[in-house]
């Protein structure tokens, strides 16, 4: 018949130990070790990814009070498609800010004409606007209705691209924005992938995965994006969700407004006002 | 419906190319060719005794450079390791240096303890040299191989194989994972898609032993055993039959449903796959090797024709299968995120990821797995009386 100890929940029979004092000062020293490695191999494990959320600059780090009176601000994006005339400024503001390479983009605007027909043609906005560019002429007696897109990071709440990122590299900032580390990227293209919205990319010069950052350097300077500021319409809002009196929460409120493809479940934080089904 | 031609401008290079082809077809082989072995040393199927050896050694070989695609493929290699010192506990992709880690070390451990007694016998005959030397340390200082020794040996050897054999489905369906879990690619987000890479690998490490162990024999002038190669035959159009319903039955629920996205992939599927998919996976590399396997398990048919026969069919079914990841991968990337157009797919012939490294990785576990023959003995029988006596032992 079996027997455990009650003291040391061992098998009287299928073990034949008897608890001299060596042996449990060696199995003292046994778990003494086994408890420093497993400590060990704890803190390399995950220390490294601490460190690496702590490398996210913080609230503190836009020298913001330390004083704890002033919340992290959530930022959200808004873009006002009845506005946009596709002027294209927004796209070299981004391109020159970011040094972001030619035939890359953290952002683009497309040009949705609908005609009478029934028909929709999308294409792509020049950087440099439709004035003096090649853009095919389109007989405006045969449109119904046309429209400007501009596209941009969506900053998910769910962020697919943040979720499949093996390394951490990808991270969500304090004020909600989607980040990658420069060096934890091991240029993968998961996130690219993994992103709904085709707003990721690996930069063929760094060969890390790039994508727009709401130019986080320079809202935590309390500045605006720089797409934003470029913009000669106000087509693109940018401002904290947390605060009420904020302009996009107002509009937020008062117009209707539409995220990306909804039903993926990622929840933009960046809305349209104007769009149609269309859009994708 | 959508009529124009759209493409996002960030989806005009398809960031996955021709090694992330290979990687799932590698340690696909690798999964399929350790459930060969797990087939004789777990479920005892003795038709498949002249293989196993041969099974565990490719598994092993294919295994050890299963992580060169990857790191060809990776724009920042000297970072890999940053996927087991920061891994994150939401993303399927970090989960590979563990489960790969784990699969290499099981595999390892128990290729050597098959070969223990080659081992031993050659580190305690060999006059001395590198070759004896290298025997000595892979003895790793246990001489003893005894009839005791061997049964507990046995013992662990089937422990380890059963062991493998879920490790084996959790390294290749975590594999259809990766893609089954990207919600943003219709063509890939199905929750059929580790099941389907978990029956393609078996499909294709069947198909890749029939073949290596019809062309050792050949090799060496010897004749195959027409038992074994009847027995994999048969396994391999019974796992093909299911590994074509999957594939068939994603389609066509796709199709059937038409949901939002069906448009793209119809054209898809009829129009940018339709020479790798409809011709090579459907027709070259599914239908003819349904055919030609029921044929080549005849018992009355000439054994040639029977080599032949199953030869060709297990040619066509690896064919298939890499068609089968090209299809996946590439296939996934010839449409834009905007679902409104196509974009074009270039292989270059140099580079990282080029044809001219695809071959070589391809390539290098055959290589590995010539000098691994040449070492130790895989379709040898001279063990077997041992065996078989250690098992009565042991039983």
């Amino acid at each position: 018949m079996r027997q455990i100890d009650a003291k040391t929940g061992c098998d009287s029979d299928a073990c034949s130990c008897d608890s001299t004092e060596s042996d449990e000062n060696t199995r003292r020293q046994f778990l003494r070790s086994a408890r420093t490695v497993t400590l060990g191999a704890i803190s390399l494990t995950v220390l490294p990814s601490t460190l690496a959320s702590e490398t996210t600059p913080s609230s503190n780090d836009a020298g913001e009070p330390e004083n704890g009176k002033e919340s992290t601000p959530l930022y959200g994006f808004l873009v006002d498609t009845s506005t946009c005339i596709g002027a294209g400024k927004c796209l070299t503001a981004c391109r020159v800010e970011n040094n972001v390479p030619e035939g890359q983009y953290r952002t683009w605007v497309e040009r949705y004409i609908h005609f009478k027909d029934g028909r929709i043609q999308v294409d792509q906005v020049p950087e440099s606007g439709y004035a003096g560019s090649d853009v095919e002429k389109v007989d405006e007696d045969l449109v119904e209705r046309a429209y400007f897109v501009p596209k941009l990071c969506n900053h998910c709440e769910d962020a697919p691209c943040n979720q499949v990122c093996p390394t951490h590299a990808s991270i969500t900032s304090p004020e909600g924005v989607e980040l990658v580390d420069p060096d934890l990227c091991i240029g993968c293209a998961y996130c690219v992938q993994a992103c709904p919205y085709g707003v990721r990319f690996v930069n063929h010069e760094t060969g890390n995965a790039d994508k727009c950052t709401w130019c986080y350097h320079r809202i935590m300077r309390e500045e605006q994006p720089a797409c934003v500021e470029a913009c000669p319409v106000d087509a693109r809002v940018f401002g904290r969700l947390d605060d009420p009196e904020s302009e996009i929460n107002k509009r937020l409120a008062t117009v209707p407004t539409h995220v990306l493809k909804e039903h993926l479940g990622t929840h933009p934080k960046l809305h349209y006002i104007g769009i149609s089904k269309e859009v994708t | 419906m959508p009529e124009a031609n759209f493409i996002f401008p960030n989806d005009v290079h398809p960031p996955w190319s021709i090694m992330i082809v290979l990687y799932p077809y590698v340690t696909g082989l690798v999964a399929g060719a350790f459930v060969v072995s797990a087939l004789y040393h777990v479920f005892r199927q003795e038709a498949l005794k002249p293989v196993a050896r041969l099974a565990l050694v490719t598994s092993l070989c294919f295994c050890a450079f299963a992580t060169i695609p990857l790191l060809l493929h990776l724009h920042h290699p000297e970072r890999c390791f940053q996927v087991v010192i920061t891994p994150s506990v939401t993303s399927a992709m970090a989960g590979f240096g563990f489960i790969y880690s784990m699969y290499m070390l099981l595999l390892i451990v128990e290729v050597w303890l098959v070969y223990r007694p080659e081992i031993v016998e050659r580190a305690a005959s060999s006059q001395g040299g590198v070759m004896g030397l290298f025997y000595r340390i892979l003895a790793l200082g246990d001489r003893e191989i005894t009839p005791g020794a061997r049964a507990i040996d046995n013992w662990l050897i089937g422990a380890l194989a059963m062991l493998g054999i879920p490790v084996a489905c959790v390294l290749h369906g975590y594999v259809g994972f990766l893609f089954g879990a990207i919600k943003s690619n219709p063509w890939w987000s199905t929750s059929l898609m580790p099941v389907i890479f978990l029956a393609s690998a078996i499909v294709s490490g069947i198909a890749a032993l029939i073949l290596l162990y019809q062309f050792i024999c050949w090799r060496r002038g010897k004749r195959p055993d027409l038992d074994c190669v009847r027995s994999l035959c048969r396994y391999l159009w019974g796992f093909l039959v299911l590994a074509f319903a999957l594939e068939t039955l994603e389609v066509g629920q796709m199709a059937y449903e038409s949901g939002g996205e069906w448009h793209i992939l119809s054209v898809l599927l009829t129009e940018h796959l339709a020479v790798s998919y409809g011709l090579i996976q459907v027709l070259i590399g599914s239908v003819i090797p349904f055919l030609l396997l029921p044929i080549a398990i005849i018992r009355r048919l000439p054994g040639r024709l029977t080599t032949f026969l199953s030869a060709l069919a297990s040619l066509l079914v690896l064919i298939q299968v890499f068609a089968m990841r090209w299809n996946v991968v590439v296939g996934g990337q010839l449409f834009s995120k905007s679902f409104r157009g196509f974009v074009e797919f270039h292989l270059p012939v140099g580079g990282r990821e080029g044809i001219v490294a695809a071959i070589i990785v391809l390539i290098l576990p055959v290589v590995a797995l010539w000098c691994a023959i040449k070492i130790f003995p895989v379709c040898e029988e001279t063990d077997d009386s041992e065996i078989s006596q250690l098992q009565g032992i042991q039983e």
